[in-house]
C-alpha cells in the first residue's frame, strides 16, 4: 500500500509527532532493509563470483540445467513455505512424492492415459496432505512434526511395498515432455513451476484465505478470537503442501521416465532449507513465495557450482547446513532490530 | 444482594439496555467464579467494572465475549436472549473485546489487523475464505476510521510489530469500532501504558461512548473510573456487591466495596 505512506494519518488535533520525524531510524531501517533483501543480494553475488570461478557456469546450457534440477525442490518448497508460514512443518513431502510417483507409474501400467496418470499423482499427493492436516488439527496433536513424521514412514513403506522396492520405468509421453527442452532452451518443468508459483501467488496475495494464513501464523490464539476458522486454514496448507509434492512427482517422473519409491530422499530437508535460506521466518507469518523460490534456486546454484568446481559431494551437505545456520541467525537478528525500532518509536512519543 | 448506593440516572434508565446479563453463574470445578451476577449497559454509556484480583471481572467478560460459557443465567442483546458459544459468535452479535494482551497480529499492518477475520471481499456467493480481498476499500476505511478516532500512526503500511505500546493499544481499541458495534469491552486498556499514552487511550474510550457504543471498562484505576464511568459495578468473590454512580466524593466508598471493608 505505498499510497498510504505518510498521508491521511495526521487528522484532527494530532498529538503524536508528525510522520516525517518517524521515518528516520536510519541505521536500523537500513539494517532491516539489507536483511530483507539479503537472500537476493547473496544469490546475485554468488552468481557473479561463480561466473569468474568457472567458465561453464554462466552458459545458457548450465543455467537451464540448474533450473531443471531445482524444479522439484522449487515446487515442493512453495507448499512447504505455506506450512511454515503457519508455524508448521511437513516432513512427509519426500515420501509423499515417492508414493505419488509409484502410484502414477502403476496406473500407467494399468493402461491409464496421461491426464489420468497426472491426476492420480497429484491426487495421491493431496490425499496424503489431507491426512496430515486432518490428523494434526482434529487429532489434537501438539505439533505437525509428529503426524508428518508418521506419514513420512507410512508413505515410504507403501511406495516400497507397491513397487516391490524397485523403480518402475515408463511414463506417458506427455509427462516425459516435462523433462525435455520445451521453449527457449528451458525444460517444460520450469513452466510448470512458474504456473504453480503464479497460482499460489495470486491465492496468497489476493484471497481472504491468504490473509488468514498470515494471521494464523502470526498469532494463532488471536486468530481464534477474531473468528478466523483456524482449523480449516491449517488443514488447507497441508493439503496444498501434499498437492505440491504430487506435482513434484509428475516433474521428477517426467525427467526420469519412471516412478520410484526411492524418489524424494531428503526432499523434506531440502525444501525446509530452501524456505529458510530464502528468508522466510520459522517464527510464523513472515515471508512470501519468492523466498521459497530464491532459496530453492540458491540451493541449486550452490550444488551446481560445487559440482563444476569438482568439490567433494559430501562437502555440499556441509555447505548447505552452514547456509541454513546463517539464514536462521539473520532471522533472529531481524526480530531483534524490529524490537529496537519499537523501543525508539515509544521513546519518541514520550 | 446488590447494595445500590446511589440512584442511577433516570435519563439513562429510560434507554433500553443494549446488553443485559441476568443471574450469571460460572463454576470452575468447586470454585464459584461468578455467583448470580446481573449487569446492564446502555448505548452511549460507560460501565466501570471494578473488583480486586479474582473478583470475577475477567470471568464475566470472558463469558460475554464467548471465551467461556455461563453455567446458569442469560445474556440478552437488545432484550433478546442470545447464545454466545464462541468468540466468533460474540463478534457476530456485535460484542467487541479489547483484550488485555491486545490480540494483535504483529506481522500485519494496522489495516489488516482491523479487518482480520472479517475482511471486505467479493464475490459474496463464494465461501468466505475463497473471496478476493478488496484491499483499496479496506485501506480507505482504515484511514477514515483512524481520522474519526483522532488516532495518529507513523505509517499505515508498516507492520504492527514496529509500533509503540500506546500505538498498539490504540490500534486494538480502534479495531473494536471497525463495524457498527453494540458493545465494546475493554480489559485494563491502560495497564501497561505511561501517563501520556494512557490519556490518549482514555480519550479514545470516551470517543467510543460518544459514538453510541455501550462500553464496559475494566480497570483498577479509581481516577479513570470517576472521570469516565457513568456507573460502576463492583464485584467481590464472584458476587456483585454494589453499583453506584462514581463521583469524586464516593471514591472511598467504592474502594471499601472492592476490598470488602
Amino acid at each position: 500500500m505505498p499510497e498510504t505512506r505518510n498521508t491521511g494519518t495526521t487528522v484532527g488535533d494530532a498529538v503524536l509527532p508528525a510522520p516525517k520525524k518517524q521515518e528516520a531510524v536510519p541505521g536500523l531501517a537500513l539494517g532491516l532493509a539489507l536483511l530483507s533483501a539479503g537472500p537476493v543480494v547473496i544469490l546475485v553475488l554468488l552468481i557473479v563470483v561463480l561466473s569468474f570461478l568457472s567458465p561453464y557456469f554462466l552458459t545458457g546450457r548450465n543455467l537451464s540445467n540448474i533450473l531443471a534440477q531445482t524444479a522439484v525442490i522449487s515446487v515442493v518448497a512453495m507448499g512447504q513455505h505455506l506450512v511454515i508460514l503457519t508455524r508448521g512443518i511437513d516432513l512427509s513431502v519426500g515420501s509423499n512424492l515417492a508414493l505419488a510417483s509409484v502410484v502414477g507409474a502403476l496406473s500407467f501400467y494399468a493402461g491409464a492415459p496421461a491426464f489420468v496418470v497426472i491426476a492420480v499423482m497429484v491426487g495421491c499427493g493431496a490425499a496424503v496432505g489431507t491426512i496430515n492436516g486432518l490428523f494434526y488439527v482434529f487429532g489434537r496433536l501438539p505439533h505437525p512434526f509428529i503426524i508428518t513424521l508418521a506419514t513420512l514412514s507410512i508413505a515410504k513403506g507403501l511406495a516400497l511395498q507397491l513397487a516391490d522396492g524397485r523403480a518402475i520405468p515408463g511414463m506417458p509421453d506427455a509427462i516425459d515432455a516435462l523433462g525435455r527442452e520445451a521453449v527457449w532452451g528451458l525444460p517444460g518443468s520450469v513452466f510448470v513451476v512458474a504456473g504453480v508459483a503464479a497460482v499460489l501467488f495470486v491465492m496468497a496475495k489476493t484471497m481472504v484465505w491468504g490473509r488468514w494464513i498470515y494471521a494464523v501464523g502470526g498469532r494463532p490464539d488471536a486468530a481464534v478470537r477474531m473468528g478466523i476458522p483456524v482449523s480449516w486454514v491449517l488443514v488447507s496448507v497441508y493439503v496444498i503442501s501434499g498437492l505440491c509434492a504430487g506435482i513434484g512427482a509428475v516433474i521428477l517422473a517426467g525427467r526420469t521416465d519412471a516412478g520410484s519409491p526411492l524418489f524424494g530422499n531428503l526432499l523434506e530437508l531440502d525444501t525446509i532449507a530452501a524456505v529458510i535460506i530464502g528468508g522466510a521466518s520459522f517464527l510464523g507469518g513472515r515471508g512470501h513465495l519468492g523466498h521459497a523460490l530464491i532459496g530453492a534456486i540458491m540451493i541449486g546454484v550452490i550444488r551446481n557450482a560445487l559440482n563444476l568446481l569438482n568439490v567433494n559431494v559430501f562437502f555440499q551437505l556441509i555447505v548447505i547446513g552452514v547456509v541454513i545456520v546463517i539464514a536462521v541467525e539473520a532471522d533472529v537478528l531481524r526480530n531483534y532490530l524490529e524490537g529496537r525500532v519499537r523501543v525508539m518509536q515509544a521513546g519518541r512519543q514520550s | 444482594m446488590s447494595a445500590v448506593a446511589a440512584s442511577v440516572d433516570p435519563a439513562a434508565t429510560a434507554v433500553h439496555p443494549v446488553l443485559a446479563v441476568r443471574g450469571a453463574t460460572k463454576r470452575f470445578g468447586s470454585v464459584v467464579a461468578l455467583d448470580d451476577v446481573s449487569i446492564e449497559v446502555r448505548r452511549g454509556e460507560i460501565l466501570g467494572l471494578l473488583g480486586d484480583n479474582g473478583a470475577g471481572k475477567s470471568t464475566l467478560t470472558k463469558c460475554i465475549s464467548g471465551v467461556h460459557q455461563l453455567d446458569a443465567g442469560a445474556i440478552l442483546l437488545d432484550g433478546a436472549p442470545t447464545q454466545i458459544r464462541s468468540p466468533a459468535d460474540a463478534r457476530f452479535a456485535g460484542i467487541e473485546t479489547v483484550y488485555q494482551d491486545l490480540a494483535l497480529f504483529d506481522n500485519l499492518t494496522p489495516g489488516q489487523n482491523f479487518f482480520a477475520g472479517r475482511e471486505l471481499a467479493w464475490p459474496q456467493w463464494l465461501p468466505r475464505g475463497m473471496r478476493f480481498l478488496q484491499q483499496r476499500r479496506m485501506d480507505a476505511e482504515t484511514r477514515i476510521l483512524l481520522a474519526n478516532l483522532k488516532v495518529t500512526l507513523p505509517r499505515l503500511d508498516a507492520v504492527v510489530a514496529m509500533m509503540s505500546g500506546g500505538q498498539r493499544q490504540a490500534i486494538a481499541v480502534a479495531r473494536s469500532t471497525v463495524f457498527a458495534r453494540k458493545v465494546v469491552i475493554l480489559d485494563e486498556p491502560t495497564a501497561a501504558l505511561g501517563l501520556r499514552e494512557s490519556r490518549q487511550v482514555l480519550n479514545l474510550v470516551a470517543t467510543l461512548r460518544d459514538q453510541g457504543n455501550a462500553v464496559i471498562l475494566i480497570t483498577h484505576n479509581m481516577e479513570h473510573v470517576t472521570e469516565l464511568a457513568d456507573r460502576a459495578v463492583v464485584l467481590r468473590q464472584g458476587r456483585k456487591v454494589g453499583e453506584l454512580v462514581p463521583t469524586k466524593d464516593n471514591k472511598q466508598e467504592l474502594v471499601s466495596m472492592i476490598v470488602g471493608a
